[in-house]
């Protein structure tokens, strides 16, 4: 079997690859809509200053893009490199949409993000417009089908067991894409997105206005990624508890684990605002509630329960007695005794498989689990409560800033005051680092409160790994670290190097702080 | 529609697809890039060079996003098998690759003479090391590659990545470098102007015939040293994808398919006579008609290759009955028949707007031209 330390180092590469992919994606997807709106903007009235802003964002866009389609690389590739048993156990379902992003939304977002950069002097200006859009829908149909993938991993639908092939195979494909917990990430995350692309334009202009530096560029930027950003806003934060209600719905160790909710309270349960959960005392220490609260976001009802961890744990425990059988059945059908009887014995128990091989951690044999293995087993099916409940609450509380900032900002563009307004230029400033804080503690809640799944119920991240040694991973980790890290260091200086030219990066002669440039011809002659 | 053998026969075909369509479309940016620091002596030469694949980069590129994706889809066995086995291999690949999109896009974007000439060879570097790593990688599936699966069929490789540097797999790496060197240097031919189109012609040139002699080299030795891999119980076509339900032999060569069907002695010909066509047109100045038939010359080796191996995909030197073969590395009926259709839907619309991307940006990009533009591009 494989080490804990494979499994552990294996965890950390993909959370740090993954998390810094996810740095780049929700700029993309919002910038491109904002890229598309202010060309609209342009190809509708014909003022150039649109024109320009469509090319001055798009260059950060630029910046930004390059390291989102690098780093994207190594998502697509590192299912197999490092999660080999979980890309044969599943990849018949979950490659399915993985490729499908690829031929469906990748191609469609690469190809005309190519001619959106290249294109301006040689497409017409309807067809440069329709590249823009093609740019936002694209990256907007691909985060759909990742998100039907990973909605897969929460929520695993329209699969079967197949234990001649010892795999998941697909039996419905519409249940695979209509699975409600995708769609409703889906919706959160774009959302996301678009809030992270209207405080990335909204901040920058606040910046160029404390500065008084082309005012008018600022203020139009200004006013389209207020509106934008204020719609977007709202559409997170309802989806966002549309999205809990669905967790409640399906994943009620994660929703538990999210809300420190140790006891099943009676209906309706209250909402632990803040608190310090402990896991061993299985108690929430100076915990501030309100009543009701919980209870409606997770069941939409005043008289459902919400089930807490120490009655999950119970459940998991009497399931994972099923999985045992299920195992040494499963044994018994792929070494020579495929026999009617055990083929309709092991039916009965398949669904609880995944929970015998939870046990692998404890005795690679699985079938000679002791009490006190199935216990400790069973209690592993908690994530850790206190980083769950801790990095919910900030996401949360980062969202509501936003709302707050967006108002405002709103409020003072219809009123024409924003550019006189600094003390909100500084406010929209201070925020900028906020919409990344909350996209990388929601991936952490989404995906911390899946452990110790790999696929909710059926693979248990312990087992999913490729056989690797731990030297491997340290000297790939210390890879990935390294180049990231440098690739971060020269994205940011980039990006300050642009944002502080401003429009003037254009090169067209009517922004501030351009100096008629006097061409120097120097050849740089390379050895 | 289909059964569940003519299915895999046609995944098959697919994977052969994405792959070349990655050969020849992102195939002609990598060799472009290899030759970037000897072609371009100036800063607008190399912009030239860069700016001739700048629009289309990018979207070449998802071919082999996608083909990873599809091996995903339809092959979940030999992604998991062939991606974690040669682990280092493909984070080399990775690592390298890494430094294209952003060596593309940040290159121009700072005046510095160090910063370019850095980035220059960073593209060089980061398109030369995917092209030796996939030649090799392929190399050695022809000689088998030591991986079994254990209780729970997880794959397990007991190689090492230095293994994987034998002398037939670098003939095979040197060969896929020297294969889209010539792509790229055909492309630059066809499409940039001022000095670098002559420097490109003179390359064209030389490396059409060094890929031939590659090419005849790796046909020697596999005619003469590398054992072959047969499978010695029925096949199956419909069964359940369990490679283990086999039995698999080494036998004297890989040529039984020749024997059986002798066109593929045709195409074993081809691949060294197309190269050398290849550089025939760019000396006559036909760079246009060199690029068609450099990219034929790209398919037909890696139809060639997948020919030879057929069925096998991935045979294993250790275990010979884990071998993964196109009958029982599949996915399921049902996966293989949905990505089918989404296949049928969307390449033909990839195809389509990818062809009227390229005719929108058809121009030789000249020197004057990037002075002219400084600012707008890479």
């Amino acid at each position: 079997m494989v080490s804990e330390t494979v499994v552990e180092l294996s965890r950390w590469q993909f959370a740090l690859t993954a998390m810094y992919h996810f740095l780049f994606v929700p700029l993309t997807l919002g910038l491109s809509f904002l890229l598309a709106i202010m060309e609209s903007v342009y190809v509708m009235t014909n003022k150039q200053v649109y024109k320009d802003m469509t090319r001055f964002w798009g260059k950060l866009f630029g910046i930004n893009f390059a390291l989102g389609v690098t780093t994207g690389l190594t998502m697509e590739f590192q299912f197999g490199t490092n999660w080999a048993y979980y890309s044969h156990y599943v990849g018949d379902v979950f490659g399915a949409p993985l490729a499908i992003e690829g031929l469906v939304a990748f191609f469609l977002e690469s190809t005309f993000v190519g001619l959106f950069f290249f294109g301006w002097d040689r497409l017409s200006k309807v067809q440069h417009l329709t590249t823009t859009w093609l740019v936002a829908i694209g990256s907007n149909f691909s985060a759909l089908w990742i998100l039907i993938a990973n909605g897969w991993m929460q929520n695993p639908v329209g699969s079967y067991f197949n234990f001649e092939t010892m795999r998941m195979e697909m039996d419905s494909f519409a249940e695979v894409i209509f699975n409600p917990v995708a769609q409703v990430k889906f919706v959160h995350t774009v959302s996301a997105g678009y809030v992270t692309g209207a405080i990335f334009v909204l901040a920058i202009s606040a910046y160029y206005l404390l500065k008084n530096k082309d005012t008018d560029f600022a203020r139009r930027s200004f006013a389209i990624a207020s509106a934008f950003g204020l719609a977007s806003v709202i559409s997170v934060i309802i989806l966002g508890d549309e999205s809990g209600y669905e967790v409640g719905e399906v994943q009620k160790v994660k929703l538990a684990a999210m809300e420190a909710e140790w006891d099943t309270h009676e209906a309706p349960a209250p909402f632990t605002l803040v608190g310090l959960p402990n896991q061993e005392t299985q108690e929430t220490e100076y915990a501030v509630k309100i009543p009701y609260v919980l209870g409606l976001i997770a069941t939409r009802s005043l008289d459902e329960e919400v089930l807490g961890i120490k009655d999950l744990v119970e459940r998991a425990e009497a399931r994972m007695r099923n999985g045992i059988v299920a195992y040494e059945l499963l044994l018994k059908l792929r070494n020579g005794e495929d026999t009617p009887e055990n083929r309709s014995a092991f039916m009965a128990v398949q669904n609880d498989l995944g929970y015998g091989l939870l046990l692998k951690r404890f005795t690679p044999d699985v079938v000679d689990a002791t009490e006190e293995q199935i216990k400790a087993a069973a209690m592993d099916t908690i994530p850790g409560v206190a980083p769950m409940f801790w990095t919910f609450r900030v996401m949360v509380a980062c969202g509501f800033t936003m709302l707050l900032l967006f108002t405002l900002a709103f409020y003072f563009t219809a009123k024409r005051k924003e550019h006189k307004t600094r003390w909100l230029q500084k406010f929209a400033l201070l925020c900028l680092p906020l919409p990344w804080i909350a996209s990388e503690t929601g991936w952490f809640v989404a995906e911390f409160g899946r452990q110790p799944w790999a696929i909710g119920e059926i693979l248990p991240t312990y087992v999913a790994t490729s056989h690797l040694s731990e030297s491997d991973l340290w000297l790939s980790i210390f890879g990935f670290v390294g180049l990231y890290t440098a690739f971060m260091v020269i994205e940011i200086y980039l990006m300050l190097k642009y944002v502080r030219k401003g429009p003037s990066a254009l090169g067209t002669g009517r922004y501030d702080n351009e100096v008629a440039k006097e061409k120097t011809e120097e050849v740089v002659q390379y050895v | 529609m289909f059964d569940y053998e003519s299915l895999r026969l046609i995944w098959w075909l697919l994977v052969g697809i994405l792959l070349i369509g990655f050969a020849v479309t992102d195939g002609f940016d990598i060799g472009a890039a290899i030759l970037l620091p000897f072609l371009g002596k100036t800063d607008t030469e190399r912009r030239v060079i860069i700016n001739t694949v700048g629009p289309h980069w990018d979207g070449n590129q998802v071919w082999f996003i996608t083909a990873g994706g599809a091996l995903f889809a339809a092959w979940p066995r030999v992604y998991a098998t062939a991606f974690s086995g040669f682990y280092w291999a493909m984070l080399l690949v990775l690592f390298a690759l890494f430094f294209r999109p952003i060596g593309f896009e940040y290159r121009s974007k700072s005046d510095s003479a160090r910063w370019r000439n850095n980035w220059d060879w960073g593209l060089c570097l980061g398109s030369f090391v995917p092209a030796l790593v996939f030649g090799i990688a392929f190399g050695n599936l022809f000689l088998g590659v030591p991986f079994y699966f254990d209780e729970l069929t997880r794959p397990i490789y007991t190689g090492s990545f230095f293994a994987l540097l034998n002398p037939f797999a670098l003939i095979c790496g040197l060969a896929s470098v020297a294969m889209l060197a010539l792509h790229g240097a055909i492309w630059l031919q066809m499409r940039a102007g001022g000095d670098v189109e002559a420097r490109a012609q003179h390359y064209a040139n030389r490396i059409g015939p060094a890929l031939s002699t590659l090419m005849l080299l790796a046909g020697i030795v596999m005619l003469t040293v590398v054992e072959g891999y047969s499978i010695t119980s029925e096949v199956v076509g419909d069964a359940s994808s369990n490679p283990l339900n086999k039995q698999v032999a080494r036998v004297e060569n890989w040529f039984a398919n020749y024997e059986q069907y002798p066109l593929l002695w045709a195409l074993a010909a081809a691949s060294l006579i197309l190269p050398l066509g290849v550089s025939l047109l760019a000396k006559a100045n036909r760079p246009g008609w060199g690029f068609v038939v450099s990219s034929l010359n790209i398919s037909v080796i890696i139809l060639l290759a997948g020919s030879t191996l057929f069925p096998f995909v991935m045979p294993s030197s250790s275990d010979l009955a884990s071998s993964l073969t196109l009958w029982d590395a599949t996915s399921s009926k049902l996966t293989l028949e949905i990505m089918f259709w989404v296949a049928m839907v969307f390449v033909p619309i990839i195809l389509c707007y990818t062809a009227w991307g390229y005719y929108k940006m058809w121009r030789r990009i000249e020197p004057e031209f990037i002075e002219q533009n400084s600012v707008s591009n890479y």
